[in-house]
């Protein structure tokens, strides 16, 4: 075993050799705080449970697993395994390199629930084959697609059709039941479109009576090539992209992948601009909550919510605007700081939403909270344990809701989180109506926040003047020969970030979104992956819904917030 | 007509204009929404911008209780047959707003996944651009098809009683 080891931001893991003699390839401290294990797919699975199971290490949070394309390398593919623990703290990239003629791997659903939707992703995308896992078929791509889109010899815009006889049903949908001549179940089918899905979201449920005795969802409906697309552009081209992700909170995304190439840079945005983003970003996750509880309120037919919380929305939008130029897709982050500086009235507009934003949140507390009907459709409804919550993969607001206090803001403070003084609301009962109260107090908790960071926010530049991350002032490139320089040099090569890799996470409005970015050193991404938050809540979905009504299952999507745009891509 | 000594009298006009008039004052719309542009719509018959002042609030998600597809946000080829169904299972006369680049154009996402604009496989009356439009394009574009089924320019118009073609773009 060999160590190489520089000095990481977060909690070193101890590494007293766990794992059995020969088993791990290369152990190596990488310079974003993960612990890099190069594994031989043999003894994966003995390391894998190994991280997850003994107590020093105890990794019960499997963040994402995915694939990597080096087409200049013997061993083609690299499969990805990013491991967290709630516990210590500290982070795991552990990695399987592969052949291109035996792209095969062990599957960990055995270990970690949540392998079950990033395995079929990688296959997906890569081909990689999991042996072991229970349902391993295409998961974004449709049924009449052919080859792996995210090989790089994939032809970004080659395109298959799917015509409508093809349709995503799952087999057991189809298949004859002993019972279905007497009628007594029924296959139905909900979505990709339909107005309780807010989005593209498909479940297909097999009822018993009124009862759900199976269920299974299909997603993709929304993949719309982020990760390919990220591959054809430059480096500041991509955060218009992610604001596409959870275009719900569409800022907090920007910034996420911003932080995470700055630190591959090595560099951090100026003070200033590290406040208007924790500003923004905050205002962006109560606009998620309000679009979240709003649409979950209408589907019980709570209709004056929605206003109120639209309100709320179109107040913020009015901010945005000002500052980025965008309502929705604000496009306003930038490796380095940001586009450009608040407008002078900054100040008293975010002021003024501090004051109007809690009326509406009181209004809403009003009718909702104790209302008899909310709670009997709510309460009890949608249970998940918090243990169980974790081994799906959950983060953020739901996964809080079942009594984990994690909060990558917290946990791992990034921008300055750790200076805020805020609480990190929490409830037990893990059911939809515990999901609404988190969410309620999560906004209140960001008000708090914003006051604080609108307090202590400091004068300067917005953003870095290192000139081979950000373009130089406009004014100088027209007067100084070396600005001029600067500019063509960043347009034309892009930003040198160095080759290496990292993953960086943030607190997202639906929980931690990770960026894993994988740079060659030209001015390109070699890979970005995305870890969405809500891709591994919507995969439990399925399982919660067995043994509940269809008007439960409405309540409870509702209040998993799933974005079509994030959980797809 | 009520004359001002209170008789009434009559009011001549054509039948396809006083149809045409009623259509456009009662829209009805489903919104076939996918992704971003989507939330902008709910911004577009939310309390700030109110879609109900144009007559075309009474959102329906089932196809045969409406009129106006818009259609907003990414269509992807795995949701292309379930666009196209939803279209063929609108009662005529039928309308279909494209809002936003991606539903217009494909939009950035030039990929192995995405169409490249939903004109591809159903007959668009309206394209909005913009990433995402704003209310006021949307509400533009509803504007712009009232005109157009009032004078009978839709690809309604076109497709069943062999009128020219004119697509109009609006925002």
């Amino acid at each position: 075993m060999t160590v190489s080891s520089t000095e990481s931001p977060t909690q070193r893991p101890p590494l007293a050799d766990p794992f059995p003699e020969g088993s791990v390839a290369a152990v190596e401290q990488a310079a974003d705080g993960h612990t890099v294990l190069t594994v031989d797919r043999s003894h994966l699975l003995d390391v894998l449970r190994r991280l997850r199971e003994k107590p020093e290490l105890a990794c019960d949070l499997l963040a994402d697993v995915c694939g990597v394309d080096y087409p200049d390398r013997e061993q083609r593919f690299d499969v990805v395994y990013h491991l967290g623990s709630l516990e210590h703290g500290h982070r795991f990239r552990v990695k399987v390199p592969l052949g291109e003629d035996d792209p095969v791997v062990p599957s960990a659903v055995g270990i970690w629930k949540a392998a079950d939707w990033f395995e079929r992703e990688a296959f997906d995308m890569f081909g990689i084959r999991f042996q072991g896992h229970p349902d391993l078929r295409r998961i974004l791509t449709h049924e009449a697609f052919h080859g792996h889109p995210l090989r790089k010899d994939y032809d970004p815009s080659q395109r298959w059709l799917l015509t409508e006889k093809d349709t995503m049903a799952p087999r057991w949908a189809t298949e004859d039941q002993p019972d279905d001549e007497h009628m007594d179940t029924v296959v139905l089918n909900l979505g990709p479109s339909h107005p309780a899905t807010h989005g593209t979201l498909r479940t297909v449920v097999r009822l018993d009576g009124e009862h759900i005795v199976k269920a299974e969802c299909e997603i993709g409906y929304l993949h719309r090539c982020f990760e390919k697309m990220s591959e054809t552009h430059g480096w500041q081209q991509v955060i218009p992209y992610t604001d596409r992700l959870n275009y719900c909170s569409s800022m907090i995304n920007g910034v996420g992948f911003a932080l995470t190439v700055e630190k591959m840079l090595g560099i951090e945005a100026p003070p200033r601009a590290q406040v208007v983003r924790v500003i923004l970003s905050e205002l962006s996750r109560i606009m998620d909550h309000a679009v979240c509880l709003g649409a979950n309120l209408v589907d019980l037919g709570a209709l004056t919510n929605f206003w109120y919380f639209f309100q709320i929305r179109e107040e913020i939008y009015g901010l945005l605007e000002k500052c980025a130029g965008g309502r929705l897709t604000v496009s306003y982050a930038r490796i380095g700081g940001l586009a450009h500086d608040v407008p002078a009235d900054f100040e008293d507009e975010v002021r003024k939403l501090l004051d109007s934003i809690p009326k509406f949140l009181d209004d809403v507390e009003t009718l909702v909270t104790t209302n008899r009907i909310f709670r009997d459709r709510t309460e009890g409804v949608g249970v998940i344990s918090g243990e169980e919550a974790l081994a799906w993969g959950w983060t953020g607001p739901c996964l809080r809701a079942s009594g984990i206090p994690y909060d990558v803001r917290k946990a791992h403070p990034y921008m300055g989180y750790e200076n805020y003084d805020f609480e990190v609301p929490v409830a037990t009962t893990g059911d939809t109506y515990a999901r609404y109260l988190v969410r309620m107090e999560e906004m209140r908790q960001s008000l708090r926040i914003v006051r604080q960071a609108l307090d202590n926010l400091p004068d300067g530049p917005v953003i870095t003047d290192d000139h081979h991350v950000a373009l130089p002032p406009k004014e100088k490139v027209y007067t100084e020969m070396e600005s001029l320089i600067w500019h063509f040099k960043l347009i034309f090569e892009g930003i040198p970030v160095p080759a290496g890799e990292a993953y960086g996470f943030t607190e997202g409005a639906n929980g931690e979104l990770g960026y894993y970015v994988v740079s060659d050193g030209g001015g390109k991404p070699h890979r970005i992956k995305v870890r969405p938050p809500c891709f591994a809540i919507y995969q439990a979905f399925p399982k919660i819904l067995e043994g509940l009504m269809i008007p439960d299952a409405i309540a409870i999507l509702g209040s998993l917030n799933i974005i079509a745009g994030e959980l797809d891509r | 007509m009520r004359q001002p000594d209170g008789s009434s009298s009559f009011l001549t006009t054509r039948v396809d204009a006083m149809l045409g008039w009623v259509r456009k004052n009662s829209l009805w719309p489903l919104p076939f929404g996918t992704a971003c542009c989507a939330i902008e719509f709910m911004s577009v018959v939310s309390s700030h911008y109110d879609l109900s002042r144009f007559g075309a609030e009474v959102v329906r998600f089932s196809p045969r209780q409406a009129d106006l597809m818009i259609v907003a946000g990414t269509i992807t080829d795995k949701m292309a047959p379930v666009v196209k169904r939803i279209y063929e299972q609108m009662a005529e006369p039928r309308y279909v707003i494209s809002m936003g680049a991606c539903a217009c154009t494909g939009g950035f996402y030039r990929a192995y996944h995405v169409v490249q604009g939903v004109d591809e496989f159903i007959p668009v009356d309206v394209y909005v651009p913009g990433c995402p439009p704003t209310p006021e394009a949307l509400m533009h574009g509803i504007l712009k098809l009232q005109d157009m089924i009032q004078n009978g320019e839709t690809q309604h118009d076109r497709l069943k009683h062999g009128k020219p073609d004119t697509t109009a773009t609006a925002g």
